[in-house]
């Protein structure tokens, strides 16, 4: 049985994973700054509809609802992960991480109708500046989502093979930050492009 | 509890639970103001973006656990020359950007 209470790490693996984490947490400020980036280019182009469709005619504040409520359900639920893994409570942390995949899939699904939905009524990223900046940046969230359900479904194997070891606890402290990093995104999307989009 | 690895972190559930009590809350009241129409625009706009900025705060503290006193030094650093790039980069495009299509208009 392997719990997390039990389980002994060197001093010189807890500096090396010490120094995975900073390094990871790197790599997430500078992917915040891609997205900034991404944002500086939704709000000067969100004004150019080109004749197309406008914010309102495309966006729904229900669906964005949605879509927000279960991003943020599922970063708690991978809290919970979080807690059964200090716990070292191995099935409690397989139950937690499989729930939080499914909120996050249950996110990419209503995004991809959100997105094959307009695509289908002429509302694709090549209609206007302001859809192609658009789903080029909800785009990449989703994108990123994508991955960490996939990094999702690995540590769930990982957790299934290997049990609660100091690495897989250590990537699994690393998707937490990745994962509750992406709802942050989220948050920013939702009041910089659906809510103004609507009002 | 003898693990010397600062990984896994203790994690208790109450800050989560915290962090989702907020986080509806900053959730919903912008959401309602959109929906009900109840504020003029610009004000309306300048909530959102007041309370989204909470919002990034709460998720920062109870979700990522990001705290001045015990989050490592080096990881604060780098959020706040993050913070410092998007202020400059987004704050200086939409600047040039906007200053250009007002005089691009006259």
């Amino acid at each position: 049985m392997s719990s997390a209470a039990t389980m002994s790490v060197s001093t010189r693996d807890t500096e090396r994973y010490e120094e995975k984490d900073f390094g990871f947490w790197l790599y997430l400020m500078s992917d915040a700054v891609i997205f900034a980036c991404l944002f500086a280019t939704y709000l000067v182009m969100v004004g150019n509809a080109a004749g197309g469709p406008v914010p309102k005619d495309v966006f729904s504040l229900n669906r964005a609802a949605a879509e927000t409520a279960l991003l943020l359900l599922s970063s708690t639920t991978f809290g919970i992960a979080a807690v059964s893994l200090w716990a070292g409570d191995r099935s409690k942390v397989l139950l937690w991480l499989a729930i939080t995949f499914l909120l996050g899939a249950g996110f990419i699904a209503l995004e991809f109708s959100e997105f094959s939905g307009m695509i289908a009524k002429g509302a694709g990223p090549d209609r206007s500046g302001f859809l192609s900046a658009f789903f080029t940046l909800v785009g990449t969230h989703g994108l990123h989502v994508s991955v960490g359900l996939v990094w999702i479904l690995v540590m769930i194997g990982q957790v299934f093979a290997k049990g609660l070891t100091a690495p897989v606890a250590s990537r699994l402290m690393r998707l937490g930050l990745f994962w509750h990093f992406l709802d942050i995104i989220w948050v920013v999307i939702f009041s910089v492009v659906y809510l103004p989009g609507l009002l | 509890m003898e693990l010397k690895s600062g990984i896994p972190v203790e994690r208790t559930l109450k800050p989560y639970l915290i962090g989702l009590m907020l986080a509806v809350i900053l959730t919903a009241i912008p959401f309602g103001l959109v929906a009900t129409g109840a504020l003029p625009r610009e004000t309306a706009l300048v909530a959102i973006a007041a309370l989204a900025l909470v919002q990034i705060l709460v998720h920062l503290r109870f979700f990522l656990h990001i705290d001045l006193k015990t989050a490592p030094r080096e990881n604060l650093v780098a959020l706040a020359f993050a913070a410092v790039l998007i202020c400059i980069m987004v704050g200086g495009s939409l600047w040039i950007m906007f200053d250009l299509y007002h005089r691009m208009m006259v």
